[in-house]
């Protein structure tokens, strides 16, 4: 009897496992369907190139014959040969160093306002975010236009005043602080992301503070800073990320500066890094290696070590806010 | 009933498509017209210029179409042959770009052409020759010129009592100051040349207007970069930063800022605030057709001291044009680009629209081409042996990136002692080209 039942029960269960597996199958091959789209695009878009890029940075490669494979040889030219990389580097690390706190503490610090402004909120919330709007290309052509050292309005006004303006663009100690200039007016975006965390910051705490004796720089200090760690955090690492890949606007700039706009497309001129290497940033030299040197294998080398840094100052950044960034509700 | 209407629709639609198709092939097949597309660097004017080159050519040959495409650029032209999706003949400004496409085959080697044909390339200038091959490769043909002269306002030398053109850099310096006019603080009013390097074509910053003008030579016999050991480019840069320095870096950074685009009608030496400068002949057809009242002359630019035999030599370069990899018409593109380069009649036509050079001998005595005292000149500069263009390299420009970033330094006086600077030059030049040619030069 009992014999019979367990050779009637193994089939069952059998079956039963069977149909779970199918089940699962479906399950997983349900999943799958609806990540595809995502996993396509992301291995056509970012896996195919990243590992192109890796490739390629061991190649020879002018965009029109087949890569030649060279080993280490465009490695050992960046590191040890090219006179470009030190300057670009540096120009990007002066981005990093100086523009991104700047950015920050400027969004950081309109957005402080604008949380305590009791009429024409609105108003002057559309006032800031508006040139976050404006495209990159048209804004640098502003820019350039505003603080032309001979015919810019700016120039024109302070010389009124009895100041020499400097030469801005033109200058290598100011095209970066212009850049610098033109990044605060267009901090739009981080403003806003830093305005909805301080409007989101718990009431209770500002008045428990308050009870306490807490002044307004003690608040700023022990309640809004904590409670918007995580926003600052990511602030700081979206705007390292941007300034590594800073592009368009040192590209415009130092075409329209050099005085050579209407040939920014002929490659017998090059202006990149005006003046006198300036805002050769990374990406710049990037680009100006694998698009107008033809030099696609040594671009590749350079951008693996873009991305080997980038990711590198993305984990020094995360780790280092584990002393700073306090998570409402983590479990410490 | 719905299934009888949907099987006409289908079938009145297959019967047309069957129709039209017939009868477009029998058009074909009648009067064998192919589209030829042909992309070139020019815009607005000048592209309007070669359209009506082109349209000639396609009026005489029926069994082709001429596409113009205008305001291409060597990015556009390597995009489109990695695609390929190529044009039929393809050109470009850049022919420092020629060594990339001759070593890959991007653009097709045009001897199996040219022997078939029996042509012989000895009919275009030395110096054209070598800018439309590389390594023996030749995978281009010179289409007109460009040739840098001199270029002075006749009515300020007359006001400063000057009579003729400078024929030597001390001249040209004295010249320089005695028609320059200053603001009160300084500024300037009037330059009489401006030597900054970067401001307009004369003045490219790596220096290859000024080369063939002190006879300075890149690279020695064994491929080397010379900067440092030919004492010509040491001459070439003091002289430079000496006229730098009488105007004051800063009060040129003004000037340059304040001056409008070289390619607009408000260039500083046709509205009279640049009284000389060194400049491509292309100039004389933007002042004819931009400022027709200017008063100028031209002339061969002034050259070295030490080096006076020189005069009458220039920097020359050039439009190049071939046919790509992966072309659809190769016969017929060949046919185009021998009747473009070799003819002297198109060159003719199209060097008077756009007063470029034309690159043949025949078309540079060419009875059709208009005389102009003021662009003979660049005909002259151009025949003259000395005159000289930039090494191609397998590196194809960027050495002249790296001469850029020394000489703007220098003239800022960033550069510290020059004979160093020189030398680093060197180092720094030899290790791009040994990076370039990594991966084999053939």
């Amino acid at each position: 009897m009992t014999e019979t039942a367990a050779a009637a029960a193994a089939p069952f269960t059998l079956e039963r496992r069977r149909a779970r597996r199918r089940a699962a199958w479906r399950r997983r091959r349900l999943v799958l369907l609806l990540m595809a789209p995502w996993l396509i695009g992301f291995s056509a878009f970012f896996g195919y190139p990243l590992v192109m890029s890796v490739y390629l940075s061991f190649t020879h490669y002018d965009l029109l014959s087949s890569p030649k494979w060279i080993g280490l040889a465009n490695y050992k030219y960046l590191f040890r040969d090219d006179p470009q990389v030190g300057p670009a580097v540096k120009n990007t690390l002066w981005l990093i160093g100086i523009m991104v706190p700047l950015q920050v503490l400027f969004a950081f610090g309109v957005a402080l306002m604008l949380a305590r402004a009791k009429r024409g909120v609105g108003f002057f919330r559309t006032i800031f975010y508006l040139p976050a709007l404006a495209p990159p290309v048209a804004a640098t052509m502003a820019f350039v236009y505003l603080l032309n050292p001979a015919t810019g309005p700016v120039n024109i006004i302070l010389e009124k005043l009895g100041i020499s303006g400097p030469l801005w663009f033109q200058s290598p100690q100011w095209s970066k602080p212009s850049l610098t200039l033109l990044s605060l007016w267009g901090v739009g975006t981080l403003m806003i992301i830093f305005l909805a965390a301080i409007l989101d910051a718990p009431r209770q705490l500002y008045e428990s503070a308050e009870l306490d004796g807490a002044g307004p720089f003690q608040r700023l200090r022990w309640v809004t800073l904590p409670t918007i760690s995580p926003v600052i955090l990511f602030s700081v690492v979206i705007s390292v990320i941007a300034a590594l890949q800073y592009f368009t606007q040192a590209y415009v700039a130092a075409n329209i500066a050099a005085g050579q706009a209407s040939q920014a497309g002929d490659q017998t001129v090059n202006n990149l890094g005006y003046p006198e290497g300036s805002t050769l940033f990374y990406p710049v030299l990037l680009y100006e290696q694998g698009f107008k040197f033809f030099n696609m294998g040594y671009a590749s080398a350079l951008t693996v070590l873009l991305l080997a840094v980038a990711f590198t100052i993305t984990v020094l950044i995360i780790r280092h806010s584990r002393r700073w960034v306090h998570y409402a509700g983590a479990v410490k | 009933m719905r299934r009888a209407v949907i099987a006409a629709v289908v079938l009145v639609g297959v019967a047309a498509a069957i129709v039209g198709g017939t009868a477009r092939s029998s058009a074909h097949a009648g009067t064998k017209v192919d589209t030829i597309t042909v992309w070139v660097g020019w815009s607005a004017r000048e592209l309007k210029a070669f359209k009506s080159i082109a349209a000639e050519y396609d009026k005489n040959h029926p069994d082709v179409n001429i596409k113009v495409v205008g305001g291409i650029n060597d990015d556009k032209i390597t995009a489109a042959i990695r695609s390929g999706n190529v044009p039929d003949v393809v050109s470009s400004f850049t022919s420092a770009n020629v060594g990339s496409y001759c070593k890959s085959g991007a653009w097709l080697d045009l001897k199996p052409f040219l022997s078939k044909d029996k042509l012989n390339v000895n009919v275009f200038p030395k110096t054209s020759q070598y800018y439309t091959q590389f390594n023996g490769k030749r995978c281009a043909l010179p289409f007109l010129a460009d040739v840098y002269g001199f270029y002075y306002n006749k009515k300020m030398f007359k006001a400063a009592g000057l009579k003729g053109p400078p024929k030597t850099m001390s001249q040209l310096t004295a010249y320089a100051k005695k028609l320059t006019k200053r603001g009160a603080n300084g500024s300037i009013k009037v330059a009489g040349f401006n030597p900054f390097l970067g401001f307009y074509a004369g003045n490219a910053p790596d220096l290859s207007a000024y080369a063939p003008l002190f006879g300075a030579k890149y690279i020695d016999g064994s491929g080397k970069s010379q900067l440092s050991k030919d004492p010509a480019w040491g001459r070439l840069l003091r002289w430079q930063k000496g006229l730098v320095d009488f105007y004051g870096y800063k009060n040129l950074q003004k000037f340059n800022a304040g001056a409008a685009d070289e390619f607009s009608a408000s260039h500083a030496f046709e509205i009279g605030k640049l009284a000389m400068m060194i400049d491509g002949e292309w100039r004389v057809a933007f002042i004819k057709a931009e400022h027709p009242e200017l008063d100028y002359g031209t002339a061969p630019a002034p050259v070295d001291d030490a080096h006076q035999n020189l005069y009458g030599a220039g920097y020359v370069n050039g439009t190049i044009i071939g046919i790509p990899k992966g072309v659809k018409h190769k016969d017929q593109a060949w046919a185009l680009l021998k009747y473009l380069t070799f003819n002297a009649h198109p060159l003719a036509l199209f060097s008077n629209a756009i007063r470029n050079v034309p690159t043949t001998k025949q078309s540079l005595n060419s009875p059709e081409i208009k005389p102009d005292p003021r662009f003979k000149t660049f005909l002259n500069i151009f025949s003259n042996p000395n005159s000289k263009t930039s090494p191609i390299t397998a590196a194809g420009n960027a050495y002249g990136t790296l001469i850029q970033a020394f000489a703007v330094k220098w003239q800022a006086g960033h550069a510290g002692d020059l004979t160093k600077g020189l030398q680093k030059l060197d180092k720094q030049i030899d290790a791009q080209l040994k990076q370039a040619q990594a991966g084999g030069v053939p």
